[in-house]
């Protein structure tokens, strides 16, 4: 019995834990980037997505030209070497459009829809570029050893039926996902430019008062935005696959988790990031197996016990975005107001 | 005055871009390019509705054309009587159910005053609702889509002539319309933009998932036409003598000689004649969508429109119902949008759900309402013709600016032949840069909107 309900918490960790652990980070740090654009900059930015694909872009070249040199790391897997690559070109991509796009409207005070279309004609452009250097098929770019924990060996350590895997893609984005977090938050919190940039936030008029530069506040804010949209690119990429189209899809879930955990509040942005990755692939799973090793025998379920298929994964982050603007439109941790 | 002769020339300009077209290309190619301008006018003026009326930033416009062609779908394919027989009735008591349970949900919530237990007692019939309905859904969808799933696989549609779906797609859309306004119409403008996106991602996800309504992306083939055959006008002794009397003069005299390239152009010139019909047909519903349109601008019910455009908190003030008004704006928007992919659906003869893209269907509609320019319908008009135009010109012109480019490289270098494969992603850069360039140097676009005061 004490069994049964080990190996359906194995299930659980397998299905569920690890593999929401590493979306909701890549979602997390994705989030974080829409938020520090809108608290910042003042508005929504849809080339979100395909600057990232962008940088991801970038990283792969690098890391094409890594392995034709005979360059590797080991067991980890290349693209981690040619990060930088993908994090330069993303800055370099954010702080030109900054210069031939958003500044202008910044200058005549534009409403924040006027931003947001002028940001799908970055889009625009940012998609072209990518499906025009690297074409717009789906490509895997991990190398490197594929598992930290094998469920083969997990099931003869511990005897249990079921096992757990673990990927190395899935223990880097956690790894890394909490390294950047923990470095954004030590310098909002800490650093006089972190400081800088949360005063000019939270009131323009204030912060220019008090002889922040503003010119200064926009670029570190666009080269944070863009090294946070390589690496959640990368690591997206690296877990599952790179697809321009994917990348332009993410949009969705990851304006969601800003929206949820309160749009502006970079805090808010984890947390509506793991929010929104538990509930996809919770709802979108199917639990017959877990349940059986739960339920007395005679109770065992027939069909799949799935909520929703996973086709339907967009509804999800779709419906708890609804459900919290209805009810708490300020989002979880309070958000900018309305 | 300087704008009408402003309009009346930019619209000889594009009239003669299509006309070189069909000279220097083929005149088959400028109507297939004119049909697909006269409906993404269509779409466009159901965004400039939205947008340069009232200001709702809508980016789910590719929802709306998928309703439309699902109403074409619905329409007009003949009812398939077995997947009736087999799960018709589960279908329709689902249906039943799930609108009995938001009966008794509304119900509830009219009669019982707020407190933590309705909350609850909702909760409890929304759950138990839901369960019912699946419990008869299932077994029904599975007993359909499992009634020759290589033909049919699907409930089918009523077998009316397909035009009437161009009405129906409406409905379907201003329907959906409704029920998203209800929800996301209280948000902020980014929100809106956010929360439409979704739904016009769920939107097509249904229609990819739910088979037994469309098959899904197995997609649906051959749908009937509003217009002759190409096939049938060849047969047609009026079409021969139509066709004679029209080119006559061009062909040979001789007997055979004639009798050969007389039927060489019957064959030319049905293709052409098809798309003169739907050509006339659009032509029909987008002056009529725009006469409509016009009127409702010039109406004081577009002045108030313009008022809240402007200033919401004044239009409040004033007395206007402004959350109202904004889901009025948004269902009759939604609904000529519908129309359009009704439209489109038609024009295609085929239904699939897979090609519905994003930058395809939604932006590329807005980069048409942002270059024509917002609150002008005439305009969004104009907008969509030279988009539709360049979007699909793009293409060539591309091909020739990289084969310029590269006419200096080595025949076999990896890069000019990476250069040339990928030219046809051009057309997105272009387009962007169309769209940023307006944006930033003609902000009110091309055609900008007349006050009239």
């Amino acid at each position: 019995m004490s069994e049964d309900i080990l190996n359906a918490l194995v299930i659980v960790s397998n299905y569920i834990l690890v593999p929401g652990l590493a979306y909701g980070s890549q979602l997390a740090l994705g989030a974080l980037g829409i938020t520090l654009v809108y608290a910042v900059l003042r508005f929504s930015n849809f080339a979100h997505g395909d600057s990232m694909a962008f940088g991801t872009m970038f990283t792969i070249l690098g890391t094409t030209w890594l392995q034709s040199k005979g360059v590797s790391l080991g067991p980890l897997p290349t693209a981690l070497l040619a990060l930088p690559f993908g994090i330069i070109a993303a800055i370099l991509l954010c702080l030109i459009m900054d210069k031939l796009v958003y500044q202008h409207y910044r200058r005549q005070k534009s409403t924040p829809v006027m931003f947001v279309i002028a940001s799908v004609g970055v889009m625009f452009i940012t998609n072209g570029l990518v499906r025009f250097i690297i074409g717009p098929g789906d490509r895997s770019f991990s190398d490197g050893e594929r598992f930290i924990i094998k469920a083969r060996e997990f099931k003869r350590m511990y005897g249990l039926n079921e096992g757990l895997s673990i990927k190395m893609t899935q223990g880097l984005t956690f790894v890394i996902a909490i390294i950047c977090m923990a470095l954004l938050f030590w310098f909002l919190q800490r650093t006089k430019t972190g400081k800088s940039m949360r005063a000019y936030s939270d009131n323009e008029d204030l912060a220019l008062l008090s002889g922040i530069n503003p010119q200064r506040v926009v670029f570190i804010t666009w080269v944070i935005v863009g090294a946070l949209i390589a690496i959640a690119g990368v690591l997206y990429g690296l877990d599952k696959s790179f697809k321009p189209f994917t990348y332009f899809q993410l949009l969705l879930p990851m304006f969601a988790a800003a929206i949820v955990g309160g749009i502006g509040n970079p805090l808010g942005a984890v947390l509506g990031g793991f929010v929104i990755a538990f509930s996809e692939i919770a709802i979108t799973y199917a639990y017959r197996k877990f349940l059986i090793y739960l339920l007395p025998e005679q109770y065992e379920p027939n069909g799949l016990m799935q909520l929703l298929t996973t086709d339907y994964k967009f509804a999800v982050s779709f419906m708890i975005l609804v459900a919290v603007l209805i009810w708490r439109p300020t989002g979880l941790l309070r958000g900018k107001s309305i | 005055m300087g704008a009408n002769v402003k309009t009346i020339l930019t619209f000889g300009i594009m009239a003669v871009m299509l006309s070189a077209v069909g000279i220097m290309q083929s005149w088959s190619l400028a109507l297939a390019i004119t049909n697909m301008c006269l409906i993404s006018a269509v779409m466009a003026l159901g965004v400039n509705i939205q947008w340069g009326y009232a200001g709702l930033f809508n980016v789910g416009i590719m929802g709306f054309t998928a309703l439309g062609g699902v109403a074409a779908v619905l329409v007009s394919v003949s009812p398939v009587g077995g997947a009736w027989q087999a799960g018709g009735l589960g279908i329709l008591a689902s249906l039943a159910i799930a609108l009995a349970t938001i009966a008794t949900i509304v119900f509830i919530r009219s009669k019982l005053p707020p407190s933590r237990s309705r909350s609850w007692i909702l909760f409890f019939v929304f759950v138990a609702g839901i369960a019912i309905v699946r419990w008869q859904y299932a077994p029904a969808v599975l007993a359909i889509e499992k009634f020759e799933p290589a033909q049919t696989g699907f409930l089918g549609g009523l077998g009316l002539p397909i035009i009437f779906s161009w009405f129906v797609g409406g409905l379907f859309a201003a329907g959906a319309a409704w029920l998203i306004g209800k929800i996301a119409l209280g948000l902020r403008s980014d929100y809106l933009a956010i929360a439409t996106l979704g739904i016009s991602e769920i939107i097509i996800a249904m229609i990819k998932n739910e088979d037994w309504l469309t098959r899904g992306v197995k997609n649906v083939s051959g749908l009937s036409r509003p217009v002759p055959y190409e096939v049938n006008l060849q047969s047609s002794p009026w079409f021969h003598d139509l066709v004679e009397k029209v080119g006559g003069s061009s062909l040979p005299t001789e007997t055979l000689a004639r009798q050969q390239a007389l039927q060489q152009m019957v064959i030319e010139s049905s293709s052409i004649f098809v798309k003169l019909c739907y050509t006339g047909l659009f032509v029909i519903v987008l002056c009529l969508l725009l006469w409509l349109a016009h009127r409702a601008q010039k109406a004081p019910w577009g002045r108030m429109m313009r008022g809240i455009r402007d200033n919401e908190d004044a239009a409040n003030a004033m007395g206007k119902n402004v959350t109202k008004r904004h889901l009025q704006v948004f269902v009759l928007g939604s609904a000529v949008v519908g129309i359009a992919g009704a439209m489109m659906t038609t024009l295609d003869g085929q239904f699939t759900p897979g090609t519905y893209q994003p930058l395809r269907y939604t932006f590329l509609v807005w980069v048409m309402v942002i270059v024509g320019g917002s609150g002008n319908n005439l305009g969004s008009v104009l907008g969509a013709f030279i988009i539709w135009f360049f979007w699909i010109e793009a293409e060539p012109l591309g091909q020739w600016f990289i084969s310029f480019i590269t006419s200096g490289m080595a025949a076999d270098s990896a890069l000019k032949l990476h250069l040339i494969e990928s030219a046809a992603h051009m057309r997105l850069i272009f387009m962007g840069v169309i769209l940023l360039m307006v944006l930033r140097f003609s902000p009110h676009g091309l055609l900008p909107e007349q006050i009239r005061r």
